[in-house]
């Protein structure tokens, strides 16, 4: 069963150096509560995995502006002018991957594969370094699955065995991060009893999900 | 209207590449200009668009104080869905993008050279926004359509013989559509397939970098 615990107690967990999957995409989806208490912490060096950077204000990219990221693996930066800057001064160091790559090897890490095989990229700079292989004669690149310490997702409700159900555009990334880091933390509007949720509608098993935070608890 | 218009420019490319469209089209359209396409659908046909951050089935933005923060498109603006619509995950969403179930991709290009290549995602030196989903798209949808003016704010072309940009994908373009003309790739060159009204043949060759091949009719298009 996982514990339910406070976006403070959450946020302590975290130390430097952790890999850490950010659900969301432009801060849709994305555990703002949890995000509130880590720029608090102030904690550094982390290692950031998200789609986006999303914004100076707002999502994980108040976290590059607290200068608490030394590394990140994004798919768009375009909408953070601070992790920019930062690329650019060689304060973080960024590796850019196509979203889709992105996701799947994300999943391919939760699935306990050891990387996936994509057309992406073949024939651009992102296949630089890479082995590729030839599959019944398409070209394909081997991007190597990516692992992480925690991941920090958002969820509309959670039961109490962890099982989730998201809402609209907010479930993006936060499916695939659940089942991919060593510990797994979900920030919910609503925390429910075991047998409210209905088999039919739950998107991640509770077999994921170690911490639970209810958004809006007293910090 | 005047052709120089970023308006006009906008609606015309918008209107020209929707009659690309077929009934039951599922279609990605990239963030800004390729945006314009959704606003002319042509009368009769239903088309089902694909947003990667997570739902087939984009309806028209909300009126506004109806935004609902959790309704996003790819580029953060707020959406409804349609009847019918689906929300999906990233990875099922790029399992759709680069698994060849989209009939039809539209993005905007930076250069976009004659062997079907196309940059759009870094200038080096300058800005990294990084190539979000497009390296994806271009990589899996069964058509690609770039949407852009024909040249860039300094009048040079972005129809390349060879792209001097880093690349989003090699090979994959299929058609263009400028605020000048319509072209496809045919056997490593550009086939000029249509003409902007107000331009004339020799105004496109000056426009374009690229080898063209000029035969045949030529028609014109316009935003009637």
């Amino acid at each position: 069963m996982p514990k339910i615990i406070s976006s403070k107690e959450a946020a302590a967990l975290i130390k430097p150096h952790n890999r850490i999957l950010f659900g969301g995409f432009l801060t849709v989806g994305c555990a703002e509560n949890i995000i509130d208490e880590l720029v608090k912490t102030g904690t550094k060096d982390l290692h950031l995995i998200a789609i986006a950077s999303d914004y100076e204000h707002k999502g994980v990219g108040r976290l590059v502006v607290n200068n608490q990221i030394k590394s990140a693996q994004l798919s768009h930066l375009g909408t953070n002018k601070s992790t920019q800057a930062q690329m650019n001064s060689g304060q973080i160091e960024v590796e850019i991957v196509p979203q889709g790559t992105l996701m799947e090897r994300i999943r391919a890490k939760g699935a306990g594969l050891g990387g996936i095989l994509t057309p992406t990229g073949v024939g651009t700079v992102i296949e630089e370094g890479k082995e590729k292989f030839i599959v019944d004669g398409k070209v394909f690149i081997l991007e190597k699955a990516i692992s992480a310490d925690f991941a920090i997702i958002k969820a509309k409700k959670a039961d109490k065995h962890g099982n989730l159900v998201y809402s609209k555009t907010a479930r993006n990334s936060n499916p695939i991060m659940a089942m991919s880091a060593d510990i797994t933390i979900v920030e919910v509007d609503e925390i429910v009893e075991i047998g409210e949720l209905s088999p039919e509608e739950i998107i991640t098993p509770g077999i994921f999900v170690d911490y639970i935070v209810l958004s809006g608890l007293p910090k | 209207m005047d052709k120089n218009d970023k308006d006009y420019k906008k609606i015309l490319i918008g209107k020209r590449i929707a009659k690309e469209l077929s009934d039951g089209d599922f279609v990605n359209l990239g963030i800004g200009l390729p945006t314009e396409v959704a606003n002319h659908i042509p009368k009769g046909i239903n088309v089902y668009f694909q947003s990667e951050n997570g739902i087939m089935g984009v309806g028209p933005a909300p009126n506004s104080g109806d935004e609902d923060p959790e309704m996003i498109n790819a580029g953060g603006g707020f959406i409804t869905a349609i009847s019918g619509s689906a929300f999906i995950d990233s990875a099922m969403s790029f399992a759709i993008i680069r698994g060849g179930h989209l009939d039809m991709t539209v993005l905007g290009a930076l250069q976009v050279d004659q062997k079907g290549n196309l940059a759009n995602w870094w200038i080096p030196g300058k800005f990294v926004p990084g190539m979000g989903g497009a390296m994806d798209l271009v990589s899996g949808a069964k058509k690609v359509v770039v949407a852009m003016e024909h040249c860039d704010k300094n009048g040079n072309s972005k129809i390349l013989q060879e792209c001097t940009l880093p690349l989003t994908a090699v090979g994959k373009v299929n058609l263009i559509v400028t605020d000048m003309a319509v072209m496809k790739i045919e056997k490593d060159k550009f086939r000029l397939l249509e003409i902007a009204e107000g331009y004339t043949i020799d105004d496109i060759q000056k426009a374009t970098e690229a080898d063209l091949i000029i035969e045949g009719e030529i028609k014109n298009f316009g935003v009637n």
